[in-house]
């Protein structure tokens, strides 16, 4: 399929590109970037006039919930709900039932989401065996079955020593490890320890857990070489000790929550459980912290952290109900909206979501380590166009994914997306963008 | 943020349900103490009884088990005229596997007008007057470590009916303040009724510092925490806290913050003493102290009669 984009605002944060133009696609490629010669003769024209032409986001949390959930079809409604949100490739964690630990699983879960024709999934495997922080999986089979990375998902490795092996062994493959900093004794809270938590009774998870688990991976890290992904910090304190890493040379990236880098624990209000969120809300102090550090490229890279739950899941008591809220089909209004609120250029905010995460990800991509995330001539076709003047009300049945819970819920938010290509085709277009 | 409005409030600021102390307008905390004011003379009449919420259904849900708290509010709905249906939650549905809204629904269907909630978890009341019926009302006895309002009221009753007035006082709460709902309770009470010095006294282990942004004086020396106090209200030390990470054992507990008569000498001559019940004899609170002359605790049950049934019959009266 060939496919000429006409007169949008072509934004590439990896070039710096920000120019209205032109770009033609065809056998999944972009095969010309700004101008295109007159002999291209597309199957398919789209006007983009009036909107931005950017990457295919890339995010790298999200769960989808398979395997575990085959038969209620979560993977088709979160796939869906990623193309509908901008989101070209997208990162999984390993914490599902069963655990991704073994490659016939990895190689299952692939080829399913390539049968989708949607967008690109990349799982992480466990580190550890059912992810019980005891034996190490197999990484090479693992890697070789599709695996970008190795993480622990919310359970924690509370054994040192099993971390430091696990840490040595990955370094010596060049194998990326991801981690949320979270000590497991002290992390045992529902919301962020503080004066809100404790005038509403609520058990408090303290940002000692945060800064005493960074300071435990900065150790094995320094010790043993292994390049970690930090995985949506939370607190001023930990963006600190992420500083200080980085400026002494530590192989350490970072992302941060797109709902702790907008909302802080005031937001649980009376009791919203949509607001039950790992890791917690903490105090405007944290939140501040976060956004600037996000826009001083302490942290690098932004997340959905979109996290599918039942509704019967969420109506419990705050401390009951189980974390998590849909994300995907936010992502780009709330990077939009951080942007917007700390003055960032459209090209900055949109790194953010793009060139970065790709950065992250960097050889595990494989064949689009080039190329995803950005725009480049000859490189894959993912892109997504949206409106960036186009406000919309977020109203959670309108949403793609099962998942109905959101702390957004009401938000008038910046961007909407009008069509988003995977590799050349389109994967989702708004009803306002077919021609 | 978006904001919200506070449910227990109707448009007009009228009280439709009882959920926390927190938010809720001094005029109105002073309407409930004035309303139970005139129905402990009910009490104390041949006929105990008032046709307020005749025909009305009121649903205890103890989700977690209290016989005392539960029979004060039966008592108080009975002599309100109410018919009165006692579920002990803990021991039927939920251990079968209904969830919390189930059961809710299935009881608005048997035409509830009332429920008294008592839930283990913070914040499970709000949930349940979120999803009940409009005309049906919600009363907070207790949830998790979050609120217990209407002993917080009968609290500023037991005070007001001994000191008269609030705006002089010293109020020192001593215990287990981080896992109390009372104390909570208490201290939005009492900053809302304008008490000056509000002092929570305990171990750090007990009374973390991040109290002080609710108004209170956090002190972890019980000598400096009682000194000059008009009221001491001690909280009762749960079992399963009394040796562990928390506190090393009772007897250490009670040799630092226990209240016995040589450390109550240190309050203002009259000081009263309170307690929520039931009380741990020799671990919270010495036995001269608890049956002394400045022991005000079975008051505080008798006035907890009338400010349950003040509470009962102010929301049943006000539409969603």
């Amino acid at each position: 399929m060939k496919i000429l984009i006409r007169q949008g605002r072509i934004v590439d944060p990896a070039s710096g590109r920000d120019a209205v133009g032109d770009v033609a696609i065809a056998a999944g490629r972009i095969v010309a970037l700004g101008s295109v010669s007159a002999d291209f003769t597309p199957n398919r024209t789209i006007d983009a006039r009036g909107l931005v032409v950017a990457p295919g986001l890339v995010d790298l949390a999200t769960r989808l919930r398979e395997p575990g959930h085959e038969h209620e079809g979560m993977l088709e409604s979160e796939m869906a709900a990623a193309a509908a949100g901008g989101v070209t490739s997208l990162v999984c964690q390993p914490d599902t039932d069963p655990v991704l630990d073994e490659p016939g699983l990895v190689e299952m879960l692939k080829f399913r989401a390539r049968s989708l024709n949607l967008s690109h999934l990349y799982p992480l495997g466990a580190l550890t065996r059912g992810l019980k922080g005891e034996a190490l999986t197999e990484m090479a089979e693992l890697t070789e079955a599709g695996c970008v990375g190795f993480a622990q998902a919310e359970a924690p490795c509370r054994d040192t020593l099993v971390l430091h092996r696990a840490l040595s062994y990955a370094s010596t493959f060049g194998y990326t490890v991801w981690l949320r900093p979270q000590d497991a004794w002290l992390g045992h809270g529902v919301a962020a320890k503080g004066p809100l938590a404790t005038r509403m009774g609520l058990s408090g998870v303290p940002v000692i857990a945060e800064t005493i688990a960074l300071n435990t991976i900065f150790e094995l890290v320094r010790d043993t070489g292994a390049r970690v992904h930090l995985c949506r910090l939370s607190s001023a304190a930990g963006v600190e000790r992420v500083r200080r890493a980085k400026a002494e040379g530590l192989p350490v990236s970072a992302d941060v929550a797109m709902a702790n880098l907008h909302l802080t624990d005031v937001d649980i209000g009376y009791f919203d459980a949509a607001m039950r969120l790992t890791p917690p809300l903490r105090q405007q102090r944290d939140r501040d912290a976060l956004r600037a550090a996000l826009a001083d490229g302490t942290l690098d890279v932004l997340v959905s952290d979109h996290t599918p739950v039942d509704a019967d899941a969420k109506n419990l008591p705050f401390a009951e109900a189980e974390p998590g809220a849909t994300g995907l089909e936010l992502l780009l209004s709330l990077a939009l909206k951080w942007g917007a609120d700390s003055g960032q250029t459209l090209a900055r905010t949109l790194a953010t979501v793009t060139s970065a995460p790709a950065a992250v990800l960097g050889d595990a991509l494989g064949t689009l380590a080039s190329s995803a995330g950005r725009l480049v001539e000859g490189g894959v076709a993912d892109l997504c166009l949206f409106d960036a003047g186009a406000d919309w009300v977020v109203h959670a049945d309108a949403l793609r994914s099962r998942c109905r819970a959101t702390p957004f819920a009401g938000y008038e938010l910046p961007g909407r997306v009008r069509c988003t290509i995977v590799a050349g085709h389109p994967a989702y277009e708004a009803a306002e963008a077919r021609a | 943020m978006l904001a919200q409005r506070n449910p227990q409030l109707n448009a007009h600021g009228e009280l439709i349900h009882l959920l926390s102390i927190e938010g809720l307008p001094r005029a109105v905390l002073t309407q409930i103490l004035d309303t139970a004011g005139s129905f402990l003379s009910v009490n104390d009449r041949e006929v105990k009884k008032v046709p307020l919420l005749r025909g009305k259904s009121v649903f205890n849900l103890f989700f977690e088990n209290s016989t005392r708290t539960r029979t004060t509010f039966e008592i108080a709905a009975k002599r309100l005229s109410a018919d009165v249906i006692n579920l002990d939650i803990a021991r039927s549905s939920t251990a079968k596997g209904e969830s919390l809204l189930d059961t809710i629904a299935n009881l608005s269907a048997m035409h509830a007008d009332m429920f008294v909630v008592r839930h283990g978890e913070s914040g499970a009341p709000y949930l349940i007057a979120k999803h009940c019926a409009p005309h049906v009302h919600v009363v907070n006895a207790g949830d998790g470590r979050h609120a217990h309002p209407t002993q917080g009221l009968l609290d500023m009753y037991t005070i007001r009916h001994y000191k008269k007035d609030f705006s002089g006082l010293t109020v020192a709460i001593v215990g287990d303040i981080v896992h109390s709902r009372v104390a909570r309770s208490d201290i939005h009470a009492l900053t809302t009724l304008g008490v000056p010095e509000i002092r929570a006294v305990g171990p750090k282990t007990l009374v973390p510092g991040d109290l002080r942004e609710m108004g209170v004086r956090v002190c972890h020396d019980m000598v400096e925490g009682i000194r000059g106090a008009d009221v001491i209200i001690m909280l009762r030390l749960q079992n399963e806290r009394m040796s562990g990470a928390l506190l090393p054992s009772a007897g250490e507990f009670f040799k630092n913050y226990g209240l016995t008569p040589e450390k109550l000498a240190l309050a203002k001559p009259d000081a009263i003493v309170m307690h929520p019940g039931p009380i741990n004899r020799g671990v919270e609170i010495d036995s001269a102290v608890a049956d002394g002359r400045q022991s005000v605790i079975l008051p505080q049950v008798t006035f907890g009669i009338a400010v349950r049934m003040a509470v009962m019959s102010i929301i049943a009266g006000n539409n969603a």
